[in-house]
């Protein structure tokens, strides 16, 4: 009746090995260390640069080991946390702005475990230290641009097809045309029919006007919004890249957010000041004198021959997003110049605008969302300092159209190599297709994380003398193996943790924590079960057959209501909950299986063979 | 039938009710008149944990912060004599950060910013109405469960349990004016959790009672069934208490209030699940014919184990 099967033994010990070698590489504390990567991805990191790390580390004294050139980074390891900084500064000197210098931790785990893909557990901010940022994408700006534009196309197609219209107006997410007759009417309705179809359209009498009411198709906001996003995803990950985190996590959150995670980072200002510089374009013509199409005033960025403002028309010919690249260059004359190219949709826009505009001046508008401190007066006298977002609007180049354009032309005419790649630099840092803002933050200290580890770990260990003392008190021998259980539930939780790569935080620390305090449950529920029958007269080895048979049911169904917790917190939480039930969801199930099968064996290991006449329970 | 002491629970029925119902008095009156105190999490806001080198006055640091043209912040001990937490209502973070540190060293002196934090309005709000949806999707779900594996009566004295206990873990929390944050959201989702496995042994155990007993009141095979588990339930919740503390003394100030939530709630979850939630089948009269169709589907206690 108590004798363990072959299955039994066979899951059992695998579940062990493959806890103890997967838990193993989080033993291995990692080393500190320093991590060169180039300012742009076009600069070759190689053993050259690694001959400068080493020279300028011999010179100094500080000690260090296993440097190495790795997927285009240096990477040279310390003796001492405490160097970290000092060879930052160092590095920085020597190497100069073009080189990235950020502090690491590289893991120590050995090559036979990373060969068969065990890795330590990812730590969570609160635990690494670093910044969380949480940005909001500004999508309906981008619905509202994309409205300004087509209303701006549709009067201009009205006009060429003779449709006469009292008012075009923009409203509830919307374009509103009104006529005075029914002719117009229909005139409009097959401009649209024609040239607008992203539109649905609807027509009603407002008195003894006619109005036709055009709606953008939810796909299509869906379509701009999911682009917006997608881009500027893009943009941030290249931004961060520039600040050289070693494991920068940049992610779409939601409809219209981005998370940014850049663990071990010192100098957060500096990460929000790269991150944040919020910026886009917009290549517009010039606004031609006596034309009636609508225009705005905008100064020049550079100021240095005095205030200057140029008139640029309404019409966005493209936007920076459609900015595929743009370098530095020099012409047939030696002189600098800017090329640039655009994606396809960007070049036919190009084309289109240019090739009935030659001779024109074509301008390109900075956009910058930025940030002052405004004094507000409250009616009570108080005067309180807030934050006012605006947007600053610049023209970074107004030159004339010597042909029609295409994807690929060149901004010429600058007068200095600077002034080129200035130009060439705002183009490209231009590329986000919405602007976006900060709505969380966090900002964790290194020593703080640190800390916070190992007060984690005190816990844990000092939860876990305390659980194993109460069992061994309560239950002797069965708390033994209850304890044994206890500990094999602990590396399963880690080993997990560590192969489905999920993020270890300081609730997640005290889940663990938790845990190890519930675990024992199952057992509890079992060993009671075989006391009480023990009690009720029945012999050791059936007491301990009908305990276990019994306090399964018990245990299935309670374990099954925290795994639905645990499921429902992981669903609406976020970082560290969603650590935190992750961890919570692990320990349900491994604890139940230490419980049910892991003490089984040992219980029938140690009284199944033999007739027993006393349990010492 | 074991033989095990019965204990008879139900004598102290009265007296049990009467306290329940005094807590959840003291509770409600806590929360109403002191209120629930929302952590940064809930609210929007900033703040910023700095580490002096020596003990530090909170009130020296409002004076700075108010010099600098910070208004109305609250500035607070943290951890230690050392640390402080400044809290501000502010909608933007954009440059905070800066902003304290200069106020904070009008002579240079060596501070470090440990933590800073800023959560958005519309953030709180969301994280607000995500976390009322998260109970409610919750014990709609374990109700759901319980209804299924057990009986509706049961998930009746299920919901009854849950609510109180979170009732009065969300009283002692505003009782001491205790922050209420995300993390111990989490804990007392938790809470939920493990408050439910001690009903769910108390309920598992009623259930197999009356399909051993034939001819017993429903009270004696309440009393029965209590004082078979009771062991189990003080134990279990001792062996958590434990690990509790151990988090409450050395999990540091972040996981405080996760610990003290977690600690309050399996100290009255124990006591719900004994009487509130034996209480409330009592009074919906469970009988013998409300589980006899989930002994026709109970089919899967003969399973044989692993």
């Amino acid at each position: 009746m108590n004798r363990n099967s072959f299955w039994r033994y066979f899951v059992v010990i695998a579940a062990l090995i493959f806890s103890l070698v997967y838990a193993s590489p989080n033993l291995f504390a990692p080393d500190p260390a320093i991590q060169v990567t180039g300012q742009s991805s076009a600069l070759a990191i190689g053993d050259q640069v690694l001959a400068e790390v080493k020279a300028a580390l011999d010179e100094s004294g500080i000690e260090y080991f296993g440097e190495e050139v790795a997927q285009g980074n240096v990477l040279v390891r310390l003796r001492h946390a405490d160097d970290q900084l000092k060879v930052q500064a160092l590095l920085h000197d020597v190497l100069g702005p073009d080189y990235v210098v950020a502090l690491n931790l590289a893991p120590t785990t050995p090559d036979w475990l990373l060969a068969i893909g065990a890795e330590p557990m990812k730590l969570g901010l609160d635990l690494s230290g670093g910044v969380h940022f949480l940005m909001q994408v500004d999508t309906e700006k981008v619905i509202a641009n994309y409205l300004e534009t087509q209303e701006a196309e549709l009067k201009r197609a009205l006009r060429e097809a003779r449709a006469r219209y009292r008012e075009v107006k923009i409203e509830d997410g919307g374009i509103t045309l009104v006529f005075a007759d029914e002719a117009g009417r229909a005139a409009a309705v097959d401009v649209v029919r024609a040239d607008f179809r992203d539109f649905t359209r609807e027509l009603r009498r407002d008195g003894d006007l006619y109005v036709l009411r055009l709606t953008v198709l939810d796909s299509l906001i869906k379509e701009k919004e999911d682009y917006a996003v997608s881009q500027n995803l893009t943009t941030l990950r290249n931004r961060i890249n520039e600040l050289g985190v070693a494991e920068p996590i940049v992610q779409r959150q939601g409809r219209n957010r981005i998370v940014v995670e850049l663990p071990g980072i010192q100098d957060t200002a500096a990460a929000k000041r790269v991150i944040g510089k919020t910026a886009n374009l917009e290549f517009r013509l010039e606004h031609m004198p006596g034309s009636d199409l609508p225009r705005e005033e905008f100064p020049f960025r550079d100021q240095g021959a005095g205030p200057r403002t140029a008139w640029l028309e309404k019409n966005v010919v493209i936007t920076g997003d459609q900015v595929a690249h743009a370098a530095t260059g020099y012409d047939e004359n030696g002189l600098p110049q800017v090329n640039i190219s655009l994606d396809s949709d960007g070049g036919r826009a190009m084309n289109l605008a240019t090739r009935r505009s030659i001779g024109r001046n074509l301008g390109v508008l900075f956009i910058e969302t930025r940030t002052r401190v405004e004094e507000v007066r409250h009616a009570d006298g108080t005067v309180e300092m807030v934050p006012v977002q605006y947007e600053s609007k610049e023209i970074i180049s107004l030159a004339t159209v010597r042909s029609a354009l295409g994807v690929s032309f060149r901004i010429t005419g600058l007068s200095s190599p600077a002034e080129a790649s200035e130009l060439a630099l705002l183009l490209r840092a231009g590329a986000l297709a919405a602007p976006m803002y900060f709505v969380q933050e966090s900002t964790i200290g290194p020593s703080l994380g640190a800390e916070n580890i190992s007060m984690g770990i005190t816990s844990v260990q000092v939860g876990l003398i305390l659980v194993m003392i109460f069992m061994l008190v309560v239950y002797k021998v069965f708390g033994f193996i209850a304890n044994l259980a206890l500990l094999f539930n602990l590396a399963m939780i880690v080993a997990i943790m560590s192969v489905l790569g999920a993020t270890l935080t300081l609730p997640g620390i005290a889940g663990i924590v938790l845990t190890l305090g519930v675990a024992v449950d199952a057992n509890v529920l079992i060993n009671a079960r075989i006391k009480e029958e023990l009690k009720s007269g029945l012999s050791p080895a059936a007491a301990i057959n009908a305990g276990y048979d019994r306090a399964y049911v018990a245990i299935v169904d309670a374990n099954l209501t925290t795994l639905i917790v645990a499921v429902i917190l992981y669903g609406i939480g976020s970082g560290p909950v969603q650590g935190f039930a992750v961890v919570l969801a692990i320990g349900v199930l491994t604890s139940m299986f230490s419980a049910i099968v892991g003490t089984r064996l040992l219980v029938n290991l140690i009284y199944g063979r033999r007739n027993v006449e006393k349990l010492w329970i | 039938m074991s033989t095990i002491r019965v204990i008879n629970f139900m004598r102290w029925n009265k007296l049990a009710n009467v306290i329940s119902l005094l807590l959840l008095v003291a509770s409600l009156v806590a929360l109403g008149t002191k209120g629930l105190v929302m952590g940064l999490d809930f609210t929007g806001g900033a703040q910023v944990e700095v580490g002096y080198q020596n003990n530090v006055e909170p009130e020296v640091i409002r004076r700075q912060l108010a010099d600098a043209g910070l208004e109305n912040p609250v500035v607070v001990n943290f951890g230690s004599a050392r640390d402080v937490l400044i809290k501000f209502q502010v909608d933007s973070a954009e440059g905070l950060e800066d902003l304290v540190v200069s106020a904070l060293t009008p002579n240079g002196e060596q501070i470090e910013v440990r933590r800073v934090e800023f959560i958005g309005p519309q953030v709180g709000e969301e994280l607000r109405d995500e976390g009322g949806l998260a109970v409610l999707v919750a014990m709609l779900a374990l109700m759901l469960y319980v209804a299924v594996r057990f009986h509706y009566k049961f998930a009746i004295g299920v919901l009854v349990g849950l609510v109180f206990d979170t009732i009065i873990t969300l009283g002692v929390f505003a009782y001491f004016q205790l922050d209420f944050d995300l993390t111990v959201f989490a804990g007392i989702m938790a809470m939920i959790g493990y408050s439910l496995n001690d009903t769910i042994v108390v309920y598992d155990r009623i259930r197999e009672n009356f399909r051993l007993v034939r001819d017993a009141s429903l009270v004696d095979i309440i009393n029965e069934s209590l004082s078979q588990v009771m062991l189990r339930t003080i134990y279990t919740s001792l062996s958590t208490l434990l690990v509790l503390f151990a988090l409450l003394f050395l999990g540091g100030e972040l996981i405080r209030n996760f610990s003290i939530a977690l600690i309050v709630g399996i100290i009255v979850g124990t006591l719900s699940s004994i009487y509130i939630a034996a209480n409330v089948i009592l009074v919906l009269k469970i009988s013998r014919e409300d589980l006899m169709t989930t002994i026709k589907e109970g089919k899967e206690d003969e399973y044989e184990l692993p």
